[in-house]
């Protein structure tokens, strides 16, 4: 692999909003005129009715390790990152691209294994991860349709170059966020919408409906559409209860539901009623206690084989996590050129493979400029912020680092993109990323934008939620 | 609809109602403590009533060693070891609303979450100065909660199953606070028919916001008959025991599906009974054991319409009109 520039110099950060020379860009001038001539307290007044409103709301979500039910807001920030239409053109289609691909590799791999045959993707690579399920081998879903559900985490670089950072083809969650964070932003802000053509994102619940009908078997034809969650005590329980009654379907728990030949239905008022398509939130492994983990409570003894004779689908599909595991998105622009025969119009970032002996070494060398990740790791734990971390920190996972190379990838740490953000001190540059989530049923679709998520303190990079980042509201500016 | 969501429905609305009603009791005997009474032991005779009325005389004994008014107000008013205080009961109704934020609406849940921010935000200072203000404001949230569902809430089951919660509720606590008056009232026999008696059972009738209505139906002094007869079986009056029985045994019967014609028998059964009473026949029975013998009946319905609906059944049991549509499919 090529040598990689460490991060850039400060004053080379890309900013959304500012050009070097400090001016506001253009599609940034309205927002930078309105907003930025109120002054600060009366900001700081607009964000803390924003965060009334959330709690009013009940927005919150639940953080592992902290005392059950204790419930935290997400920050939001008042400063909306804006796209131009072309650009964001070019991003839609490179993500419809990368989420085609996505989904036609995981048809692939689950029946023929052209890829593999090809030897474009070691059969290792596949066969032997953890997250490749055997129970999918040959089973035909609707559509062809893995990952119904995508959230692609997305940075900007530079004007120009955007990178994939992560596909999220399990159970992506947040797009409750997008959908509240513009409304919120509708409430305390009406004059700014006055003055932009904002294009809408409402319409999602919509559009997420008509993909899971379209996903059901094509012998049904009116089916029966569930959103299922592990509990009200789950992270993303807002989210899931949100989306349901946005959707107007009932939200289910496994003890809702049961199987019974090779059917599933949900114990209602008036009996049992038969359910084809499940939007679940639940994790593979706890899906069926009789394939999967055996003490899972939170699923649906019998699911499987059910799901298995076609009876019902699952959204997302079972085992659709062999292709979001960062090891298998190394080989993402190669699966775009092989099923699509296209050069591929998002990057990815420049990834080492600690199970490489280069590769480890130059790592193990570089750790300090570096960001390491599990493979299967994900919500931002247990990972190397090389620039941020102290030589202890560093040290000890070096140590876990040799303990299991192939559990390691390495990337540069990024310079990404900036966008001004309210915080104590005023308004001040903080860094971003952007999650859109892309819908596949017989067609793609996207609502325009996504979850930008914001590193709220100085110089941070990461964004998780779980790691105190904060969102903001997407727009995508129309001409 | 399914199954568990109709339980956290049917919860959500009993915990309401039964915060409204814990007001109201505590409020009726807040306003007898201001009758003058020297008599040995008022207080605490005074303020056992609304422990024993809510079930909760146990669990205070376990804390409290005295029967004194801020006591036992705190502890039916805010104490959350106490599973009917009403700030349980808001907790709790919050919890089953929370379980099923997709099956109603914004305002409905905004109402609800708002009334439990603002008694977290209430509890240092509640009922120091005004006793009074707490409950009228327990009252005003559960009214906004009920404007709120019936303005706004599509007529379909979960309305229902809201309704029934509501309706059984305030049938088995509109039984327990008439039964306030044989619980605390008259320590001695001269008082019947003087001045205390009159104001007792003018702050009872207050208390279920049935004092007009007294006047307007009997134009008259008021009697402890009239005042039974008006709580129980008056169907016009809107927390009697008939015009709560009356909803329930309607809702019963337009709530969809094959099941519950126990539940609908039971409730059919006691409505009648409401239906065709007599004052006379109940005060002869004694008014305390009639109420002690209604409230196990509630009980037993309650019971029929959770195994009917609300309980999850895992046998595969299709009725036969779904056997016919499955296999038309």
């Amino acid at each position: 692999m090529d040598e990689i520039t460490p991060a850039a110099p400060v004053t080379l950060i890309y900013d959304e909003m500012y050009t070097s020379e400090g001016a506001a860009r253009h599609h940034y001038q309205n927002i930078a005129r309105q907003l930025f001539s109120l002054p600060l307290d009366a900001l700081a007044q607009k964000q803390r009715e924003a965060e009334m409103l959330f709690r009013r709301l009940g927005i919150t979500f639940a953080v592992y390790g902290e005392a059950a039910g204790a419930e935290r807001l997400i920050p939001f920030d008042i400063v909306p990152r804006v796209f131009g239409s072309k650009e964001w053109a070019r991003l839609e289609q490179g993500l419809k691209q990368r989420v085609t691909a996505l989904n036609a590799f995981l048809h692939d791999i689950y029946h023929e294994q052209n890829i593999i045959k090809a030897g474009v993707i070691p059969a290792h690579q596949i066969l032997d991860n953890k997250l490749y399920c055997k129970e999918m081998q040959g089973v035909d879903l609707p559509n062809q349709i893995y990952a119904h559900i995508a959230g692609i985490d997305l940075v900007r670089v530079t004007e120009n170059d955007f990178y994939v950072l992560e596909d999220n083809l399990r159970t992506p969650s947040g797009v409750s966020y997008m959908l509240e964070n513009r409304r919120t932003m509708m409430r305390l802000f009406p004059d700014l919408f006055a003055g932009h053509s904002v294009a809408p994102v409402e319409h999602y619940p919509q559009m997420l409906y008509d993909t899971l009908r379209e996903s059901a078997s094509p012998y049904i034809s009116d089916p029966v559409i569930v959103v299922m969650t592990p509990g009200a005590y789950n992270s993303a329980y807002f989210e899931h209860a949100f989306l349901a009654s946005q959707m107007g379907v009932e939200l289910v728990e496994g003890k809702d539901l049961f199987v019974h030949d090779d059917k599933v239905y949900m114990h209602t008022t008036e009996g049992p009623q038969q359910v084809h398509v499940i939007y679940r939130r639940v994790d593979d492994d706890f899906l069926d206690p009789t394939v999967f983990n055996p003490n899972s409570a939170l699923g649906v003894p019998g699911l499987m084989k059910a799901y298995r004779a076609g009876n019902v689908t699952l959204a997302n599909a079972v085992g659709t996590g062999v292709a979001d595991d960062k090891s298998t998105y190394l080989y993402v622009p190669a699966m775009i050129e092989f099923y699509l025969g296209e050069k591929p119009i998002l990057s990815n970032v420049p990834t080492w493979r600690l199970e490489l002996k280069d590769d480890l070494s130059y790592v193990l060398a570089h750790l300090p400029e570096l960001v390491v990740k599990e493979v299967q790791g994900s919500g931002g734990y247990g990972m190397l912020v090389g620039p941020t971390s102290t030589p202890k920190e560093i040290a000890d996972y070096r140590d876990r680092i040799l303990a299991d190379p192939s559990n390691f990838i390495a990337q540069p740490t990024l310079a990404l993109s900036t966008c001004p953000t309210l915080v104590e001190a005023g308004i001040a540059p903080r860094h971003v990323d952007l999650r859109p989530f892309v819908l596949s049923g017989k067609e793609i679709r996207l609502a325009p934008g996504g979850l930008t998520r914001v590193a709220l303190a100085e110089g941070s990079l990461i964004v998780n939620s779980s790691q105190g980042g904060g969102t903001k509201d997407t727009w995508v500016l129309e001409d | 609809m399914l199954s568990r969501t109709a339980d956290h429905l049917f919860w959500m609305a009993r915990y309401i109602e039964r915060a409204e009603n814990t007001a109201r009791v505590l409020d009726i005997t807040h306003k007898t403590s201001l009758l003058p009474d020297d008599s040995e032991g008022a207080e605490t005779h005074l303020w056992y009533a609304p422990l024993n009325i809510a079930g909760c005389a146990e669990g205070y004994l376990a804390k409290h060693e005295l029967v004194e008014a801020e006591a036992v107000n705190r502890y039916i008013a805010l104490d959350p070891d106490n599973p009917s205080s009403i700030y349980s009961c808001l907790m709790s109704a919050r919890e089953n609303a929370r379980s099923v934020r997709g099956a109603i609406n914004a305002e409905m849940w905004e109402s609800i979450n708002a009334s439990w921010l603002e008694i977290n935000r209430m509890i240092p200072t509640l009922g120091k100065d005004c006793p009074t203000c707490f409950f009228e404001w327990v009252k005003e949230r559960s009214h906004l909660f009920r404007g709120v569902t019936l303005g706004t809430m599509l007529k379909d089951d979960a309305l229902n199953f809201i309704r029934l919660g509501t309706f059984l509720e305030r049938a088995d606590n509109t039984a327990r606070i008439l039964d306030v008056k044989y619980h605390i009232l008259l320590p001695s026999v001269h008082d019947v028919g003087g001045a205390a008696d009159y104001y007792q059972w003018g702050a009872l009738l207050k208390s279920v916001s049935a004092f007009d209505a007294y006047r307007k139906v009997y134009r008259d002094v008021i009697t402890p008959q009239k005042v039974a007869e008006l709580l129980i079986l008056r169907a016009d009056m809107p927390r009697s025991l008939h015009a709560c029985l009356n909803e329930v045994e309607t809702t019963l019967e337009i709530i969809n599906g094959f099941s519950g014609r126990e539940a609908r028998r039971r409730a059919g059964e006691l409505h009648a009974a409401l239906h065709f009473g007599r004052i006379e026949d109940i005060t002869q029975q004694g008014l305390h054991e009639y109420l002690t013998e209604f409230l196990e009946k509630v009980d037993l319905l309650g019971q029929e319409i959770h195994t009917s609906y609300l309980a999850r059944r895992e046998e595969f049991a299709p009725s036969p009109m779904q056997k016919m549509l499955m296999q038309v499919q």
